[in-house]
């Protein structure tokens, strides 16, 4: 009998601060991962939760873990060389395959940004799979925008777009506002050949769905990623469970007409 | 096969399978009540007859017998990861009609439901037997005829205590084990055919039900504690637990404790943020849970009627009671006259 709770142990390759709250870390791990897909991340005696993969490669995973827990913590004081128990991956992730030869935007709220990065790192120089990609950040100030060097690079090839809430810095030199007023301001979209990616807090996805639905977006091409309690991954513990559905099975990534039919 | 043992026989055959098994039956803990001087119902371990308690519902199911309250899953070193052992004795469990059916759907969640089963609760279960407890008649709260899980078929063996003996009911496995401590007799079967208390399923539920008002009614009386979900037989949630010892910070354990949806924290990430604050949505979801979800998961109920949620809720809520406002509400009842 195999015991899928068993994790094995990873070497951090990495560690990239990406905030003062948001560290990037790149692992060694041979797991085959789709985006959008998640991990159980432990350390012994401290505890572990599930920590959606932001970028993976051959022989490597990255994660963006934000500092907000008893786990992350202590994550956060790790160095490369250092080590982090994993198992996984599990959840299904964004149909990539379906996006091909379309046009695909992703509307992303704070580490929401997380889960795309790897279909942004794919798509951004590949432009010929895609027939366009644009991206739509937004963060609640400047001291939390993710990614800034890989943003950087991105926008010398795709249409990228980054706002933050409020400008506490006074040196901020780019959009201040929602991300709704970003979608808003898109301009006239093929509705018939667009597939949009929507992932962040709960009530931005909510909003930032709407604004997609007002331009004309059907409910089939929007895709979310859910956030949830989650102690297995494997359909046992019952936390991610909404109705019938286990966010950690059937989703986190849902299709929008999907995930308007779950109640919490 | 049947059979009729007397108590002094009966012994004899516990003794004779406690070499092979580790026996589990309800037992009467006495003072340990959840009132003062009154006594508490339970799964232990027993050796003769008159230890197993016939006559009252237990108060909590036999199901931390194979899926225990807290189990550990790893015993830890920082680099390693090591399982416990896991005792080689098969199990008997001495329950209820009900009992055995709450165990199928436990084996639908840890058995099946995704694409890994969950070996510390296969490690038990595999080796697990059930010895049926025939109902004399139906306890407080009992509802198991409206969810169909009052008959069970296949079972090892059947029992029905009586004055200084037991009747039994016994497989082709068992049969030449009671046939040497007891005399052959006819037994027939018997379950309950008739509770007092009575549920109409929903068909379809509407999604406007979940949120109407009927459920505002738990959050003001609905206090959270969880009981309902720990005597529940079917309820299977858990959250992970590390620890770490004391004396050695470097050694630890990972374990899995059981969870409850109606309790603070069920939902909540790191961070804060959460759902179902409220209690009342808290219990619209265990109930759909229950009498909805499941069913259109795996094809039938979860629920299998045993009562024990409104035996030990503290605050009188009635969990049938619920799933009958939901159905006149559903609107979509046909009555099975």
């Amino acid at each position: 009998m195999t015991n899928p709770y068993r994790p094995f142990k990873a070497e951090i390759l990495s560690v990239l601060p990406q905030t003062g709250i948001d560290f990037t870390f790149r692992l060694a791990a041979d797991i085959k991962v789709e985006s959008g897909q998640f991990v159980e991340v432990s350390l012994p005696g401290v505890g572990e939760a599930p920590i959606s993969v932001s970028d993976f490669g051959p022989g490597w995973i990255e994660m963006t873990i934000r500092r907000v827990g008893k786990l992350t913590n202590v994550i956060h004081t790790l160095t490369p060389g250092g080590s982090l128990f994993i198992r996984g991956p599990y959840g299904k992730g964004f149909p990539v395959d379906r996006f091909t030869g379309r046009d695909l935007i992703i509307a992303a709220g704070g580490t929401g940004l997380a889960p795309v990065k790897s279909i942004v790192r794919r798509f951004y120089k590949n432009t010929a799979e895609l027939k366009s990609l644009t991206l739509l950040a937004g963060f609640k100030s400047p001291s939390d925008v993710l990614f800034r060097d890989e943003i950087n690079i991105w926008q010398s090839c795709i249409n990228v777009q980054i706002t933050v809430d409020g400008d506490d810095t006074g040196e901020w030199k780019g959009r201040v506002g929602l991300i709704t007023k970003l979608i808003s301001g898109l301009p006239k979209i093929d509705v018939q050949n667009t597939e949009v990616i929507i992932v962040g807090p709960p009530v931005m996805m909510k909003f930032a769905s709407q604004e997609f639905f007002k331009k004309g977006i059907p409910e089939d091409r929007v895709w979310v990623s859910f956030e949830r309690k989650m102690c297995c991954g494997l359909g046992k513990c019952g936390h991610c469970k909404i109705d019938d559905t286990y966010v950690c099975l059937e989703g986190p990534v849902f299709n929008y007409t999907a995930a308007a039919q779950l109640t919490d | 096969m049947g059979y009729v043992l007397d108590g002094q026989s009966f012994d004899g055959l516990l003794s004779q399978l406690s070499k092979e098994y580790l026996i589990y039956a309800p037992v009467r803990i006495s003072g340990k009540g959840a009132y003062s001087d009154t006594d508490l119902v339970a799964y232990g371990q027993i050796s003769s007859l008159d230890e197993i308690e016939y006559n009252e519902k237990s108060r909590f199911s036999p199901k931390e017998l194979i899926y225990p309250i807290t189990q550990t899953l790893f015993y830890f070193t920082e680099d390693e990861y090591k399982e416990p052992a896991v005792s080689q004795k098969s199990i008997i469990i001495f329950c209820r009609p009900c009992d055995v059916h709450a165990f199928r759907r436990l084996d639908e969640i840890f058995l099946k439901n995704g694409d890994f089963r969950d070996s510390y609760y296969e490690a038990i279960r595999r080796k697990t037997v059930f010895f049926i407890l025939e109902c004399a008649g139906s306890f407080e709260n009992c509802f198991c005829v409206s969810m169909g899980t009052n008959r069970v078929e296949g079972y090892a063996a059947l029992l029905r205590p009586g004055e200084g003996q037991v009747t039994c009911d016994v497989d082709e496995h068992f049969a030449p084990l009671f046939a040497r401590y007891g005399k052959p007799a006819g037994m027939t079967p018997r379950f309950i055919e008739e509770n007092s208390i009575s549920v109409i399923l929903p068909e379809e539920i509407d999604k406007n039900i979940f949120d109407h008002q009927m459920w505002q009614e738990y959050s003001s009386r609905c206090t959270a504690c969880g009981r309902c979900t720990v005597s529940c037989p079917t309820c299977s949630c858990f959250t992970m637990q590390d620890i770490f010892y004391e004396d050695n910070p470097r050694c630890g354990e990972r374990r899995r404790v059981w969870a409850s949806c109606m309790v603070d924290g069920f939902t909540e990430l790191a961070g804060g943020h959460g759902f179902r604050k409220d209690n009342g949505s808290r219990m619209r979801f265990k109930v759909m849970h229950k009498i909805y979800d499941f069913r259109k998961r795996f094809g039938y109920d979860m629920c299998v009627g045993c009562g024990r949620c409104d035996d030990v809720c503290p605050e009188y809520i009635s969990f049938s009671g619920c799933v009958n406002k939901v159905s006149s509400l559903a609107g979509e009842v046909k009555k099975d006259d």
